[in-house]
């Protein structure tokens, strides 16, 4: 490495200082968390009983992990479509999530019709 | 993580990913502002990377092995970037020194301004090809080391630090002319 390197190195500490999330950020990401992982926290808290050990109970929790991946993914659309006046790519970003719940949702709806 | 077959609650786990976004919010927020260049593109990232987190933490512990999850959740905003680019088949909108709709104080313009050296730095950047500017803005901005680096980019330790060699000696080149 050459004698100018050290120098590159501290402008470039300087150049790509880290950024401070702005507070709308932080505020909006909490609140999507927090939906999310209360809308099925019910439900899945039922799941880790002691009925879990009977396969017959199984249908029930596994329908409450779909809610939530479909609700994860309907929060995600509603954001997006909020958001898309201002930023057109937030949107195809938010699509891209929303397909990935939705196979999610199809994936445990083909094992929660093994299971009946 | 599931340390000797453990299954963990959902409370639990909820908790543990609280801890894993209050600790790298910053993280992840500034490689997507680095990596798109656009503040609003950035948010949208960020929030994407911390929802697919989510939805992924509990493998994502059980398969880490106790390693840090930083390179993890970058490896994701990196991903969703590619995505990004990718569908729109565009590199970032602005350049980040250009940008000036801000909805917070943002250091780097704050710096960058009257400092031409830092711009030139910043432009020079932007010219290296994707893997380069990603390794130096993990590396500069995040402060990840080289193994960090390479489980975030999925390389070979070895092949990161010749990345990063390679990175800062091509931007020396651009800078220097």
């Amino acid at each position: 490495m050459s004698e100018a390197l050290p120098n590159l190195e501290m402008l470039l500490r300087e150049a790509l200082a880290p950024v401070e999330p702005p507070a709308d950020l932080i505020e909006r990401v909490e609140s999507t968390l927090e939906s999310i992982t209360a809308l099925a926290a019910e439900e899945l808290e039922a799941w880790e009983l002691a009925a879990m050990r009977d396969p017959r109970n199984w249908v029930r929790p596994a329908a409450a992990i779909v809610a939530g991946s479909a609700a994860g993914g309907a929060l995600i659309i509603l954001q997006a479509r909020r958001r898309a006046q201002h930023s057109p790519d937030g949107l195809a970003l938010a699509r891209d999530a929303a397909e990935h719940a939705l196979k999610d949702l199809r994936r445990e709806a083909r094992r929660l019709l093994r299971v009946r | 993580m599931q340390d000797a077959g453990i299954q963990k609650s959902k409370s639990q786990l909820d908790a543990e990913f609280s801890e894993l976004y209050r600790a790298h919010l910053r993280d992840v927020y500034s490689y997507a502002y680095y990596r798109v260049g656009d503040h609003h593109d950035a948010e949208d990232l960020t929030e994407q990377t911390f929802l697919q987190a989510y939805r992924h933490f509990e493998r994502a512990q059980r398969e880490s092995n106790g390693r840090p999850l930083r390179p993890w959740l970058i490896r994701i905003a990196h991903n969703l970037a590619a995505n990004l680019y990718r569908d729109r088949s565009r590199k970032p909108a602005s350049p980040i020194e250009e940008t000036t709709t801000l909805a917070a104080p943002h250091t780097t313009e704050q710096l960058v301004e009257g400092r031409d050296e830092l711009s030139r730095v910043l432009d020079g950047v932007r010219e290296l090809p994707d893997d380069r500017r990603e390794a130096l803005i993990m590396r500069f901005a995040l402060g990840m080391d080289n193994r960090e680096i390479a489980r975030a980019l999925d390389r070979s330790d070895g092949a990161t630090k010749v990345l990063i060699h390679r990175a800062i000696k091509q931007l020396e080149g651009i800078v220097d002319e």
